[in-house]
């Protein structure tokens, strides 16, 4: 099973920009690729990422075959309230996987 | 350059050329061995094809708006030593404001088997236009970033990188 390591600064002042990372475990087939004995390998890739702050969504990233495996994805946002941050990627083969962190706005 | 991209380049130079020459001699009668215009319209479609793909794939994003260079800063090695582990930073300037941020950050390639690399869409509460992740080049080429700002405006940067291992060339046990 895939897994994801995000990292949220746990404490942060109301209104500073932090920044989140996100990477997930995933091979990132590309479909280009063939087997030894010149088969095709399937694509199987993560194809969105959405992230969602107290409910609203902040980032959603579109991703394609050219990111590496185990994709890393790092944005910034404004913290501007106590809650939970919501990751969420999606992608073939009914990939789907989930994580929450939590944050403290002073 | 790789042997690969050079032959690329050095294709699409003799195609725009013969090109060229194939248009003078149309425009003059007296010509010897004129081209016909189905010849014409193969070196045209084998010219577009070479170059076209990356700009397929942003006017996709872009429409027919106009596309300003500045404003998108790309940050990438430019020896790039593996293809299949390339770190890439996109930043644009932008107060990010909720009247004057960016919506939208998009990365392509030229000489990948696809064009696209990743598309981000963001908002005023990014904070700051700047998002990093690492990708894969097949070979060494142009990268270009556009940034969509919410005024509906687009920035674009490019940056040429040297790749030696390719991405997509490792064998699979």
């Amino acid at each position: 099973m895939a897994r994801a390591v995000v990292t949220v600064p746990p404490r942060a002042k109301r209104g500073e920009i932090i920044e989140i990372r996100t990477l997930v475990g995933h091979r990132m087939e590309t479909g280009f690729r063939h087997d030894s004995l010149g088969r095709p390998l399937a694509r199987d890739i993560v194809t969105q990422f959405v992230c969602t702050y107290n409910g609203t969504e902040i980032c959603r990233a579109e991703l394609f075959p050219a990111i590496s495996a185990n994709p890393l994805f790092t944005f910034t946002t404004i913290a501007v309230e106590s809650g939970t941050l919501e990751f969420k990627w999606t992608g073939d083969n009914n990939f789907a996987l989930n994580e929450t962190a939590s944050i403290t706005v002073e | 350059m790789t042997p690969i991209a050079q032959a690329l380049e050095a294709r699409a130079a003799a195609l725009e050329a013969e090109l060229q020459r194939a248009m003078n001699a149309r425009q003059d009668p007296q010509a010897n061995g004129a081209y016909s215009s189905e010849q014409i319209k193969s070196l045209q479609t084998e010219l577009a094809r070479l170059t076209s793909m990356m700009q397929d794939a942003i006017r996709k994003v872009v429409g027919d708006a106009p596309i300003n260079r500045g404003k998108v800063k790309l940050d990438l090695p430019p020896l790039i030593d593996n293809g299949n582990v390339v770190p890439l930073s996109v930043s644009v300037d932008s107060p990010m404001t909720p009247t004057d941020y960016v919506k939208a950050i998009h990365v392509f390639n030229e000489k990948n088997p696809q064009p696209n690399i990743v598309s981000v869409q963001l908002g005023p509460r990014a904070g700051r236009a700047s998002i990093s992740t690492r990708i894969r080049l097949a070979d060494s080429q142009t990268v270009t970033a556009i940034a969509q700002l919410a005024d509906g405006s687009f920035w674009q940067t490019t940056q040429d990188v040297i790749v030696t291992i390719a991405a997509c060339a490792e064998e699979i046990s």
